[in-house]
């Protein structure tokens, strides 16, 4: 076999002395690409303080004109005059029916993943991944209709039999109406964050060192032992940024929870009654109506939705951090 | 505390692969043995037939008999998992548990078993600790995690976590190939401490180690890549390094090949 010289470019003997060969090139091709990706990267920086911006303004504008208390007014009534508006009973059913989701779909996400990647035979392991990709495809809508036609009339079993054992609770009292109540939108939000909460975590559980997992086994741990011991451990900051990229979506869900909740502007002690509302739908609901007040409002309470959601990645962030010491990482 | 291993006409498989064909042999108890040979003749695949971690491999299986103490490993209803407990196993690249502090991974096995109290776990993991030449240096922090060691502070924690469990027999495949040679010193060295309490089978593919540690010592071969590995000879290691009685043996010792 012949080597092929690789070709040198010549350079003028001046040009190589001024910039180092880290520093930065003067090949063309380099030259391009540096200019298109920090263009993109300003591009983007730009495009986001713009959107920024004008929100913050017009946010501005109408609580200004708000004569009830963003903060502690149960009540939406943006287009009257004057405008009378606050978020409380939307940061109420946004977080409550998002906690739902988690609460649900986190659990069954993680028995789905550890199931395709540590138990089921790979002849079984690949459809089932794929199915579960498939439902991710769905459109939101298909969900709210579905949740809407099947569940809504469907799940008055269910919320009789948690009356009947929780109803003392009073969060689970139920009187046998409509079920179109936040429970109801937490379960379908569960739904549609299984996939991708499974999806990651399925990822990051394939990913979990051979290394430890034959550790645990030669100390003789059972398969669910070496899941524990191994498995688990290491994908637990994966799981949690799972977790939190299917919160993201619950908070921000808006053409499911539109078509089935029944709104209101109230809280309902118990979840299972119809009422209350969210950040998105109540946006969607409410913005083709709305006069410019109403919608300068409604953009307010877009920032609100967007403030939530960034503590809560944040939030997620940090514990994350702090067992850094303790992660697979580091291995 | 340790036991004997005989091995009778072993034939293991990755799926249509046949790794290694037809092994005997007599593992004696308290002794080292070593396995040697060329890469890929089966020596590491047929030390992780005698805990049944051959069959975790995807298309892993094995044909012939494994008895310990006249016991079958094999056998129909024995459990691999309790097989595994009682034959421990110290791996190439030291694993400590990263999520784990010093102190869990060597309680880690015996966690497994059953609960115990907190005191006698302290007794354990120091016996174990000391047992694997440790204590000293980690006793100030067994809390913090054991993959801040160093590798071979790592790997001496990998068996004093497989010790802690009191297994009949250790398994080491190639335990100081990743490590230093102060290190690999500190092993050896506990190596000859723990053949006292069991039977130690360990692959190396430092011969000079294996002269230095072992007792007996097992040559393995392939007659060509793509062959299963088989056992050459197996003999006390003195003799297999001064006047062994196979040609191949001499060939790969004196380096003519291998």
């Amino acid at each position: 076999m012949d080597i092929t010289p690789t070709p040198v470019r010549p350079e003028p003997p001046g040009e190589r002395d001024k910039s180092s060969e880290l520093a930065g090139s003067t090949r063309p091709g380099d030259r391009i690409f540096l200019a298109l990706s920090r263009g993109s990267g300003i591009t983007l920086l730009v495009i986001m303080a713009t959107i920024a911006a004008f929100l913050t303004y017009r946010a501005v504008i109408a609580l200004a004109e708000n004569d009830g208390n963003f903060l502690t007014t149960f009540e939406w009534n943006a287009n009257a005059d004057p405008p009378v508006f606050g978020i409380p009973v939307l940061v109420f059913g946004t977080i409550v029916s998002s906690i739902i989701a988690m609460v649900i779909a986190v659990p069954v996400a993680v028995g789905i993943a550890l199931f395709i990647s540590h138990y089921a035979p790979r002849k079984l392991a690949t459809p089932l991944a794929y199915v579960i990709d498939l439902l991710a495809a769905v459109p939101s809508i298909v969900y709210g209709l579905w949740g809407a036609l099947f569940l809504v009339p469907h799940l008055g079993g269910l919320y009789e039999w948690l009356d009947q054992f929780f109803g003392w609770t009073g969060v689970f009292s139920y009187d046998g109406g409509a079920a179109r109540s936040l429970f109801t939108v937490g379960i379908l939000l569960a739904i549609m964050i299984l996939p991708i909460v499974t999806n990651v975590s399925r990822e990051v559980f394939k990913q979990s060192p051979k290394l430890h997992e034959e550790a645990a086994l030669a100390l003789g741990a059972t398969r669910w032992e070496v899941i524990r011991m191994s498995v688990l451990p290491f994908g637990r900051s994966g799981v949690i940024s799972a977790s939190m990229l299917g919160l993201g979506r619950a908070l921000g869900e808006t053409m499911a929870v539109a078509t089935v909740l029944s709104p209101s502007f109230l809280i309902q002690a118990s979840l299972l009654e119809p009422g209350g509302g969210t950040f998105a739908q109540n946006i969607a609901a409410g913005f083709n109506e709305a006069t410019q007040t109403g919608r300068d409002a409604l953009i307010a309470s877009g920032l609100v939705l967007f403030l939530i959601t960034l503590v809560v990645n944040g939030a997620a962030r940090m514990v994350i951090a702090r067992h850094k010491e303790y992660s697979g990482a580091n291995a | 505390m340790a036991k004997r291993i005989d091995v009778s006409g072993l034939t293991a498989y990755y799926g249509s692969h046949k790794a290694i064909e037809d092994i005997s042999m007599t593992v004696e108890p308290r002794s080292v043995t070593a396995f040697i040979g060329p890469s890929g003749c089966g020596k590491s695949t047929f030390l992780r037939t005698l805990n049944r971690m051959h069959e975790v491999t995807p298309g892993g299986r094995v044909e012939g008999k494994v008895m310990l103490d006249g016991e079958s490993l094999y056998g129909a209803g024995v459990d691999p998992v309790s097989v595994r407990r009682t034959i421990g196993m110290v791996f190439q690249r030291p694993n400590p548990f990263p999520t784990m502090s010093i102190y869990d991974n060597v309680a880690a096995g015996l966690r497994l078993n059953g609960s115990y109290k907190k005191s006698e776990l302290d007794a354990v993991v120091e016996k174990s600790l000391k047992g694997a030449n440790l204590w000293n240096e980690v006793k100030d922090r067994l809390n913090k995690p054991g993959s801040g060691l160093s590798g071979g502070q790592q790997q001496r924690l990998c068996i004093a976590r497989a010790i802690a469990v009191e297994p009949q027999v250790l398994l080491m495949d190639e335990p100081c190939s990743a490590l230093d040679p102060i290190s690999t010193l500190a092993i050896e060295d506990l190596i000859g401490e723990l053949k006292e309490r069991f039977t130690i089978v360990i692959v190396t593919h430092n011969m000079q180690q294996a002269a230095r540690v072992s007792d007996r010592t097992a040559f393995f071969n392939l007659a060509a890549i793509g062959q299963p590995g088989k056992l050459i000879e197996i003999d006390d290691t003195e003799r297999i390094f001064s006047n062994p009685s196979v040609q191949a043996t001499e060939d790969y010792i004196s380096g003519r090949f291998g």
